[in-house]
């Protein structure tokens, strides 16, 4: 291919322009790279070992509630592992996961050379390892690791020890990885489209992306500033959340769910993409309903801005902000039941294989919307003072976030890693690895429900004994969860170092598959395309061209 | 072997890799884990109080150095069209983010003013906590809430500073639109003058704040302890203050790019997002003038 | 074959459950689902959670129904050529419109509900609920009675790290209080529901109440007890070490005891007095505050007087 790509600083330096064409050697490549594929393999590296960490945590957790009673840990050291777990899954794990994605797959489907802002990105991910030592950090202090829950309630978390101002700085760099990564891919999506690419022809794991980063634009830096206020509580005697003073504990509560609530979706759009992604391919049949999936993300999208104060039902909040959340909680499970629907009719009448990123997708399917109906239960507000609080709620957001969202990033690795690595991975290992996860993530998560409806109240390291038998069940499940995905571990390091002996993958890795990043090799390019690939664009559908078989005639 | 890049190249632009994020980063956590130590009250140990400054000089010299790098890619041409309207999309969203950021403190003036000040004092479904845990508490705004925390005080006049300081700004925003004019009728002499112009209004603004500050903390008692009054007043006026800063100092790069002799009538983004953002400083300041002055 | 055997291992566990489930259901009846409680309240959330948990089933078979046919009959093997047809107007008006139909049928009578629980006027009675780390308080002012409800010591005593007491060997383990709230039954009881330090949360789901406490605020909340019992509950919202060493217990006695009961309080001198939050729950001096000291943060929005206000009157 003709040397078209134009660079950066080297420019200056004369001969050493040759820098820009492959990377430099050792650790100073990870450090100083600015390819997309590096750094959405850092990112996913990142994402992977704090799945480990959090997950490790999520076993204390479960360790110490396995029995009535303390058996290994004090209260708040308990709460510091619940909390932690929960930070570090969030921030550190599904978010970065899904970054790395991006970062790997957005410029390959839109069909551009990097991303928009390399050096930015560069920063946005280093930026999280830096805010994970100083979270981190708690763990060796006086008044330990934050230990409030990951929303950080006050006057609650104004108790907290020496890490109380690193936690609210680790908050402002993550906030901060977010907002660069996500004006990254929305800048990347929005102006290096290939030509003819329009937006609604546009791969539907880029759009997913699209919204996801104008949420993570509107509500990241609410949360700055939340915390921010928490941090002029504590230090500088303001009273913003104060009552003496004229202030609310509940402001920081609308304030902070005024970001969580879009966090969960963004938790969850890129994992609809990836979805809307794989079942195609599978299916061997068009997603359908493209435009009623974008008309459908974007509706969440607006939605998921006006319904926080459901989480704050049994706040006392007036009846009328009461009714109004109640209302339009329900209403965002109309998009999202059009996103199911529609992957249902995806498959209806294809021709299915059942390759792990399938399995992987269809348990997505199933398991997301047990969370999503349990969600909308909890959306009645009468009913929710019951649930509130209780492992109902612990159960819930689990099945959207661990066969979920976690799920999503797993069947996109699975889908994906050909064209990373350029080999097959084991396909009876990875059946393997999705069987054993799907029963495992429900022996943990099911019976929460029962628990949750008896009456346990969640972050609390003790229970009454008529919770005992539910909790062993969920603790062996989660160990045995966790255990299983030591073979995903290996398939992992067998694809990245140990390829002896492992089929090459083609180029179109999948049979059932349509899209930019399939017409490069596999492994693909550093640079992924130097000149727009304007040829593969068809005109009309917003499939990209089938290189081996001509336009794919999918018109019903 | 490498094109010259020029703005008519069509394809795409990848920059080499670069060792400042990663610096940058080392200074932004040395000044955080100095800067914690130090709130946490652990001033008297030496490595922190050392943070707190070679934290911040790392930081700024890095700033420099990477937007230094960035002047003078632009200026050699190797941006093409398409770079460009990244910057420009880029310096969009993210003013879009600083919207939101203001957005969370005017949400929480919003609140205490509108809410949680009526309801310490027992109005609306509230009349139990009025009535039992704040019998003497008569709601009115401007108000340091139930407990008089902070003592009295007096609140910020709308009229008198604040009103110069928004005359000030609003004028800045106007001189700056007309270097931006100059500058494309390729009248560059204009152009620096009306630069200079209007840093120095930026200038001004940021000493009469200083002065109101001054004024507010030894005559008015009104500090940032002076409830959620204080508290809003401070966290809004102050975040704003240190984003005209950032401003000023931006349009003083430009100045002195301008000097020279960069950008030119067709091409000058860095121009642009500077005046960009100093028209986002601007409304700001006019939301904050009306909802925490006048209102 | 070591895949078989992990194969047939995560197949034994459906057993596991099914056992665990038996055994379960032993011990109380509501372990697997909501109680109905004992209030109107209540029976109601019950009957809407039912609605909404029977309208989600049907869905999910429907839905997963029909997934898992097409996974059956829509294979490669079955069905190796696609189809092709990529939108349906009509089907998918009528998969947004059902849906939105069933949501007005779950948020018709949520709302209903929802405007009887935020009714709290004209109560038999009113008591005021402080919560304070990691104690409650409760305070009749129309009885003059006030005083401090703490986990019971047997349960305390167990809860420690390394106890040699088994919590399956303490009665009501966490459920527990050395001083109940104690209201008559069939009368409509209003509580006034705040805190001094952070946050917590009253709850007792038999009754159909959960509220967040707040320092600063008062939250309102209502219940009538038809059914003479105990019925317990726990602090819900997470406050520090404490946290699940916080019972909620309600007794519901009949009229003539709850006479008797507040004669012997005004005997035992739970009496009122205005005082400081704070100070009465640590004066009270029980195991728990030993156990876990509070931190000597009192939070802000430390409680006025309570007697000698007129508004407290109203409660009778
Ligand atoms: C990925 C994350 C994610 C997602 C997608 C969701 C989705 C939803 N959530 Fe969830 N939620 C969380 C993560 C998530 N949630 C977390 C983390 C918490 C706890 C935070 C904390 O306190 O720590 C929480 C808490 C939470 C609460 C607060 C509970 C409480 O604390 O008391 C509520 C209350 O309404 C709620 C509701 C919903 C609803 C209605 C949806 C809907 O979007 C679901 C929509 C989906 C479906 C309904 C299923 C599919 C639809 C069909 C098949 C169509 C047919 C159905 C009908 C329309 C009837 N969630
Ligand atoms: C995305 C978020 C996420 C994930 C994945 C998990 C995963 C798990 N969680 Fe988590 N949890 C939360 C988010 C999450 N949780 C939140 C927000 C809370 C609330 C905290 C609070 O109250 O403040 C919580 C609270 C919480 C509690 C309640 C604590 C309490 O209230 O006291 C419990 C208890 O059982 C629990 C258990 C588990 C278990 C056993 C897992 C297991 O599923 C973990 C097993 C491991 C994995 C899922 C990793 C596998 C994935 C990979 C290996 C992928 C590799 C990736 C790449 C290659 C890129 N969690
Ligand atoms: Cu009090 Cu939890
Ligand atoms: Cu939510």
């Amino acid at each position: 291919m003709a040397e078209q790509t134009i660079h950066g600083e080297a420019l200056e330096h004369g001969p050493q322009a040759d820098h820009g064409h492959g990377p430099p050697k050792g650790i100073m490549r990870w450090i100083s790279t600015t390819n997309h594929k590096d750094l959405g393999t850092l990112y996913l590296v990142f994402s992977c070992l704090m799945f480990i960490i959090g997950g490790i945590f999520s076993l204390v957790v479960r360790a110490e509630l396995m029995e009535p009673g303390l058996q290994f840990l004090d209260p708040s050291t308990y709460n510091e592992f619940m909390t932690m777990h929960a930070l570090v899954m969030i921030f550190g794990a599904i978010m970065p996961g899904f970054v790395g994605l991006a970062n790997w797959m957005v410029p390959m489907e839109v069909g551009a050379s990097d991303l928009a802002l390399p050096r930015v990105n560069n920063w946005g991910f280093w930026l999280l390892p830096f805010a994970f030592v100083l979270l981190f950090s708690g763990f060796f202090m006086p008044g330990g690791a934050p230990q409030f829950g990951w929303t950080m309630y006050p006057p609650m978390v104004l108790q907290m020890g020496a890490a109380f101002p690193f936690m609210i700085f680790a908050v402002h760099l993550m906030g901060i990885s977010s907002i660069t990564g996500a004006i990254n891919v929305a800048v990347t999506i929005l102006n290096m489209r290939a030509p003819g690419m329009t937006l609604m022809k546009m791969p539907i794991f880029a759009w997913s992306w699209l919204i996801t980063a104008y949420l993570l634009i509107v509500t990241m830096p609410v949360l700055a500033g939340a915390v921010t206020m928490l941090l002029t509580d504590k230090y500088f005697g303001t009273s913003f959340f104060d009552a003496t003073g004229g202030g609310d504990p509940i402001l920081y509560e609308h304030v902070f769910w005024f970001f969580g609530h879009p966090e969960v979706y963004i938790m969850i759009l890129p994992a609809f993409g990836i979805i809307s992604t794989i079942i195609p391919t599978f299916a061997r049949k068009p997603l359908f309903g493209y435009e009623s999936m974008v008309y459908a993300l974007a509706c969440i999208g607006f939605l998921s801005m006006i319904v926080w104060a459901h989480h704050m039902f049994a706040d006392g909040l007036p009846l009328p902000a009461e009714l109004f959340f109640m209302f339009s909680t329900m209403l965002i499970s109309v998009p999202t039941g059009v996103k199911i629907f529609n992957w249902v009719a995806t498959m209806w009448r294809g021709s299915m294989t059942y390759e792990t990123p399938m399995l992987f997708s269809i348990a997505f399917v199933v398991l997301f919307s047990i969370g999503g109906f349990s969600g909308l239960m909890m959306a009645m507000a009468p009913v929710d003072f019951q649930y509130h609080n209780t492992y109902f709620i612990v159960a819930h957001f689990h099945y959207v976030l661990v066969p979920g969202a976690a799920f999503s990033i797993i069947a996109a690795v699975y889908y994906w890693l050909p064209k990373w690595t350029g080999v097959m991975y084991n396909e009876k290992l990875g059946k393997l690895h999705f069987w054993l996860s799907l029963v495992f993530i429900n022996v943990i998560f099911f019976p929460q429900h029962f628990l949750g409806l008896a009456g346990m109240i969640r972050r609390t390291a003790d229970y009454p004994v008529q919770f005992a038998d539910w909790n062993m069940v969920s603790s062996i499940g989660a160990f045995a969860f966790f255990a299983s995905q030591f073979i995903f571990f290996y398939i992992l390091i067998r694809c990245l170092w140990f390829r002896k002996g492992m089929v090459k993958a083609t180029d179109r890795v999948w049979d059932g598959a349509y899209g930019l990043e399939w017409v490069v090799p596999s492994p693909a390019p550093y640079h992924s395309f130097h000149e727009p690939p304007g040829e593969y664009v068809d005109a009309e559908s917003p499939w990209v061209l089938d290189v081996d078989h001509g336009p794919m005639a999918a018109r019903g | 072997m490498e094109k010259v890049a020029t703005n008519e190249n069509p394809h795409y632009f990848v920059p080499t890799p670069v060792p400042w994020p990663f610096i940058l980063l080392i200074g932004i956590t040395l000044t955080i884990f100095g800067f914690g130590h130090w709130l946490e009250g652990y001033v008297t140990v030496i490595p922190w109080k050392l943070l707190v400054i070679v934290g911040p000089v790392i930081f700024f010299s890095i700033v420099f150095r990477w937007f230094w790098g960035v002047v003078h890619e632009s200026e050699r041409g190797a941006y093409n069209r398409q770079v460009d309207m990244t910057y420009r999309m880029g310096m969009g969203w993210f003013i879009f983010s600083e919207v939101c950021f203001f957005g969370a403190f005017f949400g929480a003036l919003f609140y205490t003013h509108v809410l949680s000040i009526p309801w310490l004092g027992g109005e609306g479904a509230k009349f139990f906590t009025g009535s039992v845990l704040w019998p003497d508490f008569t709601p009115v705004w401007p108000s340091n809430g139930p407990g008089a925390v902070g003592g009295e005080f007096e609140a910020m006049a709308p009229w008198g500073l604040a009103a110069i300081n928004t005359v000030l700004l609003v004028t800045s925003s106007f001189t700056l639109t007309w270097a931006h004019h100059a500058l494309k009728d390729s009248s560059r002499a204009k152009c620096i003058a009306f630069m200079i112009l209007t840093v120095a209004l930026g200038l001004v603004f940021l000493s009469l704040q200083a002065y109101e500050y001054h004024e507010a903390y030894t005559i008015q008692n009104l500090t940032l302890h002076s409830g959620v009054y204080g508290s809003t007043f401070f966290m809004l006026t102050g975040f704003h203050g240190l984003h005209v800063t950032i401003g000023t100092i931006m349009l003083i790069v430009i100045t002195c790019r301008l000097f020279a002799g960069h950008f030119t009538p067709e091409r000058h983004f860095g121009f642009e997002g500077v005046a960009w953002y100093w028209h986002f400083v601007d409304v700001v300041w006019i939301l904050l003038f009306t909802f925490v002055y006048i209102l | 074959m070591p895949t078989l055997k992990r194969v047939t291992e995560a197949l034994m566990l459906p057993g596991l459950f099914l056992s665990a489930a038996a055994h379960a259901s032993l011990e109380r009846d509501a372990v697997y689902n909501l109680p109905s409680g004992v209030t109107p309240l209540s029976h109601e959330i019950y009957h809407l959670h039912m609605y909404g948990l029977w309208v989600m089933i049907i869905l999910a078979v429907l839905v997963f129904g029909t997934l898992f046919y097409s996974t059956w009959a829509h294979s490669r093997r079955r069905h190796p050529v696609p189809a092709k047809f990529r939108e349906n107007t009509k089907l998918e008006a009528v998969w947004t419109i059902v849906p939105f139909l069933i949501l007005i049928s779950m948020a018709l009578p949520a709302a209903a509900t929802l405007v009887k629980a935020y009714n709290t006027s004209d109560p038999y009675m009113t008591v005021q609920v402080t919560g304070s780390q990691w104690r409650w308080e409760y305070e009749y002012p129309a009885f003059g009675i006030g005083y401090v409800s703490s986990i019971d010591a047997k349960s305390n005593e167990a809860s420690m790290l390394g106890s040699p007491i088994k919590p399956q060997d303490v009665p009501h383990y966490l459920r527990n209080v050395d001083n109940p709230m104690v209201v008559p039954v069939g009368k409509k009881i209003r509580l006034l529901i705040t805190s001094v330090d952070v946050d917590h949360a009253w709850s007792v789901m038999d009754l159909g109440v959960k509220k967040n406490a707040y320092p600063g605020f008062i939250n309102e909340a209502w219940f009538t007890a038809n059914r003479i019992g105990t019925y317990t509950g726990q602090c819900t919202v997470l406050c520090g070490r404490g946290h699940s060493y916080m019972p909620t217990v309600v007794k519901v006695v009949s009229m003539e005891d709850f006479d008797a009961w507040t004669k012997q309080q005004l005997a035992a001198g739970h009496t009122l007095h205005i005082h400081d939050g704070c100070d009465a729950a640590a004066a009270a001096g029980d195991a728990v505050l030993k156990e876990h000291p509070a931190p000597d943060v009192c939070g802000p929005g430390t409680k006025a007087h309570w007697l000698g206000t007129g508004p407290a009157r109203h409660g009778k």
